[in-house]
C-alpha cells in the first residue's frame, strides 16, 4: 500500500493510503482515523483495489472547515470518489465511517456496488445509550474501544513514546483536531436521522460486528439488519468496537466472503 | 476604579467526600445532592448578600450563567437581575452573562436583556460568553467546533437587532429569522456596555477590540497566574493602536477580608477550601473537549490546561495565599496585594469574589463590609488619568424609579401615565 493525493472539487486535498488490484473497495475509516498499521486494509489489497482516503481534519488531509455536517461528509465521500476516478465502487466503513458510507449510499443508491458496515455509528437506541467518547479521559479510550484493552492502548498510539513530552504533545494536539472534526457529525449523540433514509438503499450490505463491543453494543446490529432488508449479519469473536484491528483476519474473510 | 460585588451562588452542603465519591461537580453532578428546601433560603441569602452589597457602595452586583454545576446555581441570571432590578436602584447589574451560542433564537436574549435595561433604568452590563465546554457543549449540546462561529452569528443577531430600527431578516447559517424585531429595545443607547468574559481564548481578544468591548478574565486562579494572558492582551491592544484605558479589561478576584492575616485564615479557610477542592472539582474531558477551542489557543497554551487539574490537588490555605490564588487577610494587606494586582493587570474594574464556597451569611458580609469600609476607599482613585473615562459602564435614566422604596398600594389615584 502507499499514501497518494487527491483534490476534491470542493477543495479538500486527501491523503489516500491506496493498494492491490481487483473491483475497486472504498474505505472510510472511523473517528480515530487509520492507525499506524492497518493488516485489514493489506489483506483486503490481496484480492481488490483499495483506496482508504482520510478524512479532512485527520493526518496529512485538508479542507477541515469546508465540512460542517453530515450532507457535506457524504458528499465529500461521492467527490473522493469521483477524485480517485472510480466508478461503483464497493463500499466499506468502520465506525463514524460506516456511518458516513450508508448515507452515501442512501444518497445515491445507485452509484456503488455492495455495502459494508462494521460497527458503524450513526443509530441511537435510548435502552443502549452509547458512552460519551468526547467525555473519556485518554486511558478510558481504549478500555471502550477494544476487546482487549492492554493491546488495544499499544494499538491507538502506534508505538510512540508517550512520556515524551513534544511527543504527547503532537499526539494530542492531532488527536484534538480528528476528534474536533468527528463531533461534528457524532456529537453531543451520534445521530443524524440516517434511520429515516435507510429505506432507500438498493446494495447488499453486510453487518459485521465485534460480538465484544462495548461503545456501540452488538444490539445495534440487529437494529441495521431490521432497517436494512436482506442485510446479513457476521459477529466476529474477540473483538470489541475496534475489530479491523483486533481481528484483521476474521474482518477480511468476511468481506472477501461477501464481496466475492 | 469599579468594583462589582459577585456572587457565584455555590450550593453550600457538597458532602465532605464530595471529591473521593464523584468524579465531576460540573455535567454530571448527583442532582440528589440539591434540595429545593434549602434552596429556598440559599436563594434568598445569595440575593440579600448582593442587595447588602449595593448598601455599602459597590458600584455594581453581579451574577453568571452556568448550567449542571455544584458551584452555580444560575442557570438563567438573567432571573437573578431580575429579581435584583426590582430591589436595587443605584448599582450596575453586571450579568457576565448569556452564554448566546446555547440560545435558540438569540433574539431571546437581545429581548430579556433590553428587558432589564428598561426595568433598570439603564443599569445593565450585557455580558457575551462562548461559555464554558460544560455549560455550551456537554450541558447544551452545542458542537465544539461550531460553537465559536454560532456565537459570533448569535452576537451579530443581537446587536443588529438593538441597532435596528426597522424589522429586518436575518439568514444566517444556524439562525433563520424572518423578521427580527427587537421589542423591548435596551435604555441604553447604542446599547449596554458589553463584556466578553474570556477564559483564555486568545481569538477574544481580536473580537473585543473590534468592537470595542470590556475583556473580562475570569479565572478563580489569581493575578499571578493571570499575568500573562492580561500581558497579552495588552500587547494586543497596543499593537492595535488602540488607548490604553484600564476600562477595557475586568479581572475577577477571590478576596477575603478579616481584622488581621490569622483573623482571616481562621475564618474564611474551610470556605476557601470547599470552593477550591468541591467546587472546582471537575472530570478534566468535559472542560475540554476537541474542537471547542482553536489549534492557535491549544498551541498557545501548549499543554497547560492539561496540568490545571494538578494545580488544584492537595491545595492549602497558606499555598493560596502565597501563590495569590486568593488575596486574603488585613485590611492593609489586601489593599496592598490588590493595589499589585490592579495595577499588575492593568484593570479598571475588579469582580469582587468575596462570597466563598460554603461561607454563612455572616463572614460574607463581615468580609464584604470590611472591604467596603477599609479597602476599597483606598483603591478608588488607583487610575486618575482615566478618572473621567464611562465608556465601559452604564449610564442609566436620571429620573428613575426606586421600586424598593415603594410600597404596593400607594399610587395616587386618579394619575395618567407620563407624556
Amino acid at each position: 500500500m502507499k499514501w497518494t493525493v487527491v483534490d476534491t472539487r470542493k477543495g479538500t486535498r486527501c491523503r489516500v493510503l491506496e493498494g492491490g488490484s481487483g473491483a475497486p473497495v472504498v474505505f472510510f475509516h472511523g473517528a480515530g482515523g487509520l492507525l499506524r498499521d492497518n493488516p485489514f486494509l493489506d489483506g483486503l489489497a490481496q484480492r481488490y483495489h483499495v483506496y482508504a482516503p482520510e478524512w479532512p481534519g485527520y493526518g496529512d488531509s485538508t479542507g477541515d472547515e469546508l465540512l460542517e455536517d453530515m450532507l457535506d461528509f457524504a458528499l465529500h465521500g461521492w467527490d473522493l470518489v469521483d477524485a480517485l476516478g472510480l466508478s461503483r465502487p464497493h463500499l466499506a466503513g468502520h465506525s463514524m465511517g460506516g456511518m458516513i458510507a450508508a448515507e452515501m449510499a442512501c444518497l445515491a443508491p445507485r452509484d456503488l456496488g455492495k455495502l459494508a458496515l462494521a460497527s458503524p455509528a450513526g443509530l441511537w437506541m435510548d435502552e443502549h445509550p452509547i458512552p460519551d467518547i468526547f467525555a473519556l479521559l485518554p486511558y478510558q479510550l481504549a478500555d471502550v474501544l477494544f476487546h482487549d484493552p492492554e493491546r488495544g492502548q499499544a494499538l491507538l498510539t502506534g508505538g510512540a513514546d508517550l512520556s515524551d513530552m513534544e511527543a504527547l504533545k503532537e499526539f494530542y494536539l492531532a488527536s484534538q483536531r480528528r476528534l474536533a472534526m468527528a463531533g461534528k457529525i457524532l456529537f453531543p449523540i451520534p445521530n443524524r436521522r440516517l434511520a429515516k433514509r435507510l429505506y432507500r438503499l438498493r446494495a447488499e450490505t453486510l453487518i459485521v460486528w465485534g460480538a465484544g463491543d462495548r461503545l456501540i453494543v452488538p444490539a445495534y446490529a440487529a437494529r441495521w439488519a431490521a432497517a436494512i432488508p436482506g442485510a446479513r449479519v457476521e459477529p466476529i469473536e474477540g473483538a470489541g468496537h475496534m475489530l479491523p484491528y483486533e481481528q484483521p483476519e476474521a474482518f477480511t474473510r468476511a468481506l472477501v466472503g461477501f464481496l466475492g | 476604579m469599579k468594583f462589582t460585588w459577585f456572587n457565584l451562588m455555590p450550593w453550600p452542603y457538597l458532602p465532605d467526600d464530595f471529591r473521593e465519591k464523584h468524579r465531576s461537580v460540573w455535567v454530571d453532578i448527583p442532582n440528589t445532592l440539591y434540595d429545593p428546601r434549602r434552596g429556598h433560603h440559599v436563594y434568598h441569602t445569595y440575593l440579600d448578600q448582593l442587595e447588602y452589597a449595593e448598601t455599602l457602595g459597590f458600584d455594581g452586583i453581579g451574577c453568571n450563567e452556568h448550567h449542571q454545576n455544584g458551584y452555580g446555581l444560575m442557570p438563567s441570571p438573567n432571573l437573578i437581575a431580575a429579581t435584583l432590578s426590582r430591589r436595587t436602584s443605584r448599582a450596575a447589574l453586571c450579568v457576565i452573562g448569556n452564554s448566546i451560542a446555547g440560545y435558540n433564537p438569540p433574539i431571546r436574549v437581545a429581548e430579556e436583556f433590553a428587558m432589564l435595561d428598561v426595568i433598570s433604568g439603564g443599569r445593565l452590563i450585557a455580558g457575551f460568553p462562548v461559555g464554558t465546554s460544560m455549560d455550551t457543549n456537554f450541558c447544551y449540546g452545542q458542537i465544539p467546533a461550531l460553537t465559536r462561529e454560532k456565537y459570533r452569528e448569535a452576537h451579530d443577531m443581537i446587536m443588529k437587532a438593538w441597532a435596528s430600527d426597522e424589522p429586518f431578516a436575518f439568514d444566517g447559517k444556524y439562525n433563520q429569522l424572518r423578521w427580527v424585531n427587537c421589542w423591548p429595545k435596551p435604555l441604553q443607547r447604542p446599547h449596554p456596555p458589553i463584556y466578553i468574559p474570556g477564559g483564555g481564548s486568545i481569538e477574544t481578544w481580536d473580537f473585543c477590540l473590534d468592537h470595542d468591548y470590556n475583556y473580562s478574565y475570569l479565572s478563580f486562579f489569581g493575578y499571578l497566574r493571570g499575568k500573562s494572558l492580561l500581558d497579552g492582551y495588552w500587547d494586543r491592544v497596543a499593537k492595535r493602536g488602540k488607548d490604553e484605558s484600564p476600562y477595557r479589561a475586568a479581572f475577577a478576584q477571590i478576596i477575603c477580608v478579616a481584622d488581621t492575616d490569622a483573623e482571616a485564615e481562621r475564618l474564611y479557610a474551610e470556605h476557601v477550601l470547599y470552593f477550591f477542592n468541591r467546587c472546582l472539582h471537575i472530570f478534566p474531558p468535559f472542560a475540554d473537549p476537541p474542537g471547542y477551542r482553536t489549534m492557535a489557543t491549544i498551541k498557545f497554551g501548549a499543554l497547560a490546561q492539561l496540568m490545571r487539574q494538578k494545580v488544584l490537588e492537595n491545595l492549602t490555605w497558606k499555598q493560596l495565599v502565597d501563590e495569590r490564588f486568593i488575596i486574603a487577610g488585613s485590611p492593609e494587606t489586601v489593599r496592598q496585594q490588590l493595589e499589585e494586582c490592579i495595577k499588575g493587570l492593568r484593570i479598571g474594574h475588579l469582580f469582587c469574589l468575596l462570597h466563598n464556597g460554603n461561607m454563612p451569611d455572616w463572614k460574607t458580609r463581615h468580609s464584604t463590609k470590611l472591604f467596603a469600609e477599609k479597602v476599597m476607599p483606598h483603591l478608588r482613585d488607583v487610575w486618575p488619568e482615566w478618572k473621567h473615562d464611562e465608556r465601559w459602564w452604564v449610564h442609566p435614566m436620571d429620573d428613575r424609579l426606586r421600586p424598593e422604596e415603594r410600597r404596593p398600594g400607594a399610587e395616587t389615584s386618579g394619575a395618567e401615565w407620563a407624556r
